[in-house]
């Protein structure tokens, strides 16, 4: 197990949780939010920092399968549990997730600063349904995007479940 | 562990001036004469050695060439070059590349680009000279700039800002482009010299110099040196279009792949050894001074190490942010208003309508006779009065800027849209010479005209903090201080006065805008009407104002284009031919406003409480019209269908990314207009995060939009700005059509329900 131990806080504790399938053992106040333990403790940044009051999704990750905005979970509640970001999205041999695959294909970046949260999102709905619907994908995919990439965010979605994404992808010039 | 952003630049060490004397520090190269578009000849000369060996000197790392600053060219042929641009997602790297190596004839496979250091060696003249040289759209950008930039400008002197869409209009067109050609002629000389074969003869393809008759090819990579050591030419022959290999192309953007793993570090991913976090309440009211604060209570909170008071603000630095945080939200600082305590947006609207009713212009422009039009018999008269609110820019990472003062000298990384203005302004916050500040730019997580470190107070901050702390720390806003601390678009309003004739043609136009800045060479007057008039008075609240994308022609592109669909309500005619008709037959903006209207079936029947809106509105060069299809829900808020927009930026260079900028604007147009809105109460900004500023998500953002490029071959426009401002008005416009009320204050929300 990897330990975290150079905490500064004089009232931390630790919490045993697991990351990316490695387990790791944190030394933190209670009510830190997990995304600045991962982000601070584990210097894992690619899970980013948006709001702080779980209104845009930039800090989405899995807890236990589950999506979550982990600027609002407290570090206490989420001892045993297994948590997957954006950096464990890949497989152990570096191949990217079939999500982030149709993420460079679509082109969807722009700043990219919400991305990381957007998968994680995208990442979640297709697990949980297989093939969304454009309804499921309008319900599940609330993360704000200020660059406006969400025709693309559709369009990679529907390219990763196999669905063509004639009918929702923006249409390019003289096509 | 120690986070390099940005390994072959890391830190950017104070050099020594360039030269004993101060103040004027010439470029790599001026540029003389005008510019041809698509092929042709730049007159460009080459002047003034000393900034090219510095850049060589911030650059090569002893198997490589740096050529006239702007690039190198590797022993194994990797060709990098370095834009003196930011790019915050508008794709500007990508598009800096494609125009310098297509000029080059480099393999595309084998081209890097990164961010230029920030400094002089890397000043932008083209930028400069594009500003000076173009009055359509740039004056707001070049208002967010200190005097002391705006006194540079005006000698041409050093620019290295991204803004007014001006990287691939200025710099790729006059800077890159030239670039490119110039290391090609340079690579053909050094190979006719090695093969002993006329130039004539030599062609260039894949990073290779080719005699065909020979079958002979020489590497870049292996002339790389010899080329190096010859003279350039500053005027070589351009591609044309139909010769282009990467311009035009819809070239995957090179930042995409590190953006979907979590490997991309913006400012505020940053982490150094020792580094402290900090961060900052200023001023609720702004204007406002920290009165007093008692730091015991933050100082209590695990974790905390410092309290600092600033004129204006207080700032709490621990070893985490949650933990700064948590300090700072234990404080209890006592502000003053700044005597600002009675004011709201109300007030400030009051304001602006009796300075329009009773104050003088600050500028007018237009011609002929209105106050004749206004008279003549028959004239119908038709007024409307706009309004619209601050805006915040939301950009989705927080404001965060590290510092680390050591020995003197003062250390900065984060995201800043100009890299040389942050090390003045931070130079002159810390007290020191603008020579003992180095900055290393970082990636950012989106801008929109917010990083301008002129129009923020977090440069002069970050200074201050530094200085008083032993170890690096990285202050990081909260959502909650950018969202009260803007420099928002400004609050605004307008009335307008229009007389039609018997033919319903506008026979006058006036219109009386207020806002903080007169910003009339924001617009550019599109309609053909015989007598114009407009005026420009300037209220100025308490807030930071600041451009916001596309500066200042949101508003005015919401003001003109709601006021012509209303005089063609008023005329009795279709809101596309009625635009139509005062457009210059064969005109541009004609061939833009028939291409939309024609892709998106305007006039064909719609189903019942659906209506299309149309709008154009050119700004930064390049022009566009935008359809909107919207409908209104059951909550009354508006629900956008499908859009379309038509676009001539003369040329386009990426066209995969020209539709992502156009569409993303489209977007962020639509959500201003529904329910974006920064007020002000006693004096302080009433909003603090994404629960109270809304911003659109993706089930209203309309799944389909249809963006098409007009490839007119004009003088090139900007991209990453002109797709926002006509999406406002066409909405609008789309909802009077859809339920027959017209809305004239935004936000929309649910005022257009019937």
């Amino acid at each position: 197990m990897q330990h975290f131990s150079d905490h500064p806080g004089e009232q931390g504790v630790a919490i045993d949780f697991k990351v990316n399938g490695r387990q790791v053992s944190v030394e933190a106040d209670a009510d830190t939010p997990l995304l600045w333990v991962l982000r601070e403790d584990l210097e894992m940044t690619g899970t980013k920092f948006g709001c702080g009051i779980a209104a845009c999704g930039a800090c989405s990750v899995h807890v236990d399968g589950q999506i979550t905005r982990s600027c609002s979970v407290p570090i206490a509640d989420i001892a045993g549990k297994s948590v997957t970001t954006i950096e464990g999205l890949k497989s152990a041999d570096g191949t990217l997730h079939a999500v982030q695959q149709a993420w460079i294909e679509a082109q969807v970046p722009q700043c990219g600063y919400c991305q990381s949260g957007q998968i994680m999102a995208a990442v979640a709905l297709i697990e949980r349904t297989g093939s969304p619907s454009d309804e499921q994908i309008d319900e599940a995919m609330t993360n704000i995007c200020r660059c406006g990439t969400y025709p693309r965010i559709r369009k990679a979605i529907l390219a990763a479940t196999g669905k063509a994404a004639a009918a929702s992808a923006p249409a390019m010039g003289d096509a | 562990m120690a986070d390099n952003p940005n390994p072959d630049m890391d830190v950017i060490e104070p050099a020594a001036p360039p030269r004993k004397k101060r103040g004027i520090v010439r470029r790599a190269f001026l540029v003389g004469s005008a510019l041809l578009v698509g092929g042709g000849v730049f007159g460009v000369h080459w002047s003034d050695r000393s900034a090219n060996a510095r850049a060589k000197a911030l650059t090569e790392t002893g198997n490589d060439h740096n050529f006239l600053s702007w690039m190198k060219i590797a022993e194994d042929d990797t060709v990098t070059v370095y834009s003196p641009h930011i790019d915050f997602g508008q794709g500007t790297h990508t598009a800096m590349g494609q125009m310098l190596a297509d000029e080059l004839d480099a393999d595309w496979s084998k081209v890097k680009v990164e961010q230029a250091p920030a400094d002089l060696a890397f000043a932008n003249a083209a930028l400069g000279r594009g500003f000076l040289a173009d009055t359509s759209g740039v004056p707001g950008v070049i208002n967010a700039l200190p005097n002391a930039v705006m006194a540079m400008l005006a000698r041409s002197m050093p620019l290295q800002i991204t803004g007014g869409s001006s990287a691939v209009r200025f710099t790729g067109q006059v800077g890159m482009r030239v670039v490119g050609a110039s290391v090609r002629l340079a690579l053909i000389e050094e190979a006719a010299d090695r093969l002993g074969v006329p130039a004539s003869e030599l062609t260039t393809s894949d990073s290779k110099v080719i005699h065909a008759k020979s079958g002979k090819s020489l590497r870049y990579g292996e002339l790389a040196a010899g080329a190096a050591e010859r003279s350039l030419t500053g005027s070589p022959e351009l591609k044309t279009r139909k010769d282009y290999k990467l311009i035009g192309k819809p070239i995957p953007r090179i930042d995409i792949p590190a953006k979907v793993d979590g490997s991309a570090k913006y400012g505020i991913d940053l982490i150094l050894p020792d580094m402290r976090v900090a961060t900052i309440a200023a001023a609720p009211v702004r204007g406002g001074k920290l009165v007093s604060v008692d730091e015991k209570p933050a100082l209590a909170v695990a974790g905390v190490e410092k309290v600092i008071r600033l004129d204006d603000a207080v700032v709490v630095v621990a070893k985490r942010y949650w933990q700064a945080l948590k300090g700072l939200q234990a404080l209890s600082p006592q502000f003053s208003d700044g005597s600002h305590g009675a004011l709201s947006s109300e007030t400030v609207h009051a304001a602006q309508v009796k300075l329009r009713e009773t104050g003088k212009p600050e500028g007018e422009a237009g011609d002929g006779d209105v106050a004749a039009a206004f008279g003549a018999p028959g004239a119908r008269v038709v007024t409307a009065d706009y309004r619209v609110p601050f805006l915040h820019h939301a950009m989705m990472e927080p404001f965060a800027l590290t510092g680390h003062y050591k020995d003197g000298k003062l250390t900065l990384w984060g995201g800043l849209q100009d890299p040389l203005t942050t090390r003045t302004r931070a130079a002159e916050a810390a007290g020191l010479d603008v020579d003992a500040v180095a900055f290393n730019p970082m990636i950012m997580g989106g801008g929109f005209g917010r990083r301008f470190p002129n129009v923020t107070e977090i440069v002069d901050q970050i200074a201050v903090i530094a200085k008083q702390v032993p170890y690096p720390v990285k202050l990081v806003w909260s959502r909650e201080e950018e969202v009260r601390h803007g420099t928002y678009r400004p609050q605004s309003s307008s009335q307008f006065k229009a007389a039609l004739d018997k033919d319903g043609r506008i026979a006058a136009w006036q219109a009386d805008y207020v806002q903080s800045d007169t910003a009339e060479g924001e617009v550019t007057f599109i309609y053909d009407i015989p007598a114009v008039s407009r005026r420009h008075f300037k209220y100025q609240s308490n807030q930071n104002d600041g451009p916001w994308r596309s500066v200042n022609s949101t508003q005015f592109g919401f003001y003109n284009e709601s006021f012509m669909d209303e005089l063609a309500k008023e005329a009795g005619e279709d809101p596309y031919q009625f635009r139509r008709k005062h457009l210059a037959e064969g005109s541009r903006h004609r061939a833009v406003l028939d291409a939309v209207a024609k892709r998106s079936g305007w006039g064909t029947p719609l189903p019942e409480g659906v209506g299309r809106g149309i709008a154009i509105v050119e700004s930064f060069g390049t022009i566009v019209a935008e359809v909107v299809e919207a409908t209104v829900k059951e909550d009354g808020r508006p629900k956008v269908l499908k859009a379309w927009a038509v676009v001539d930026c003369g040329t386009t260079v990426n066209p995969l990314n020209a539709e992502a900028q156009i569409a993303g604007g489209l977007i962020m147009g639509l959500s201003s207009a529904i329910g974006e809105e920064i007020t002000l109460d006693k004096g302080a900004v009433v909003q603090s995060n994404f629960n109270d500023y809304e911003i659109i998500r993706l089930a209203d953002a309309p799944p389909m939009i249809d963006v098409h490029f007009i490839e007119s071959g004009a003088k090139i426009g900007g991209i990453g700005e002109p797709g926002v401002p006509p999406a406002t008005p066409a909405l609008a416009n789309a909802l009077f059509a859809a339920t027959g009320k017209r809305v004239r204050t935004l936000p929309l929300r649910d005022q257009a329900k019937v």
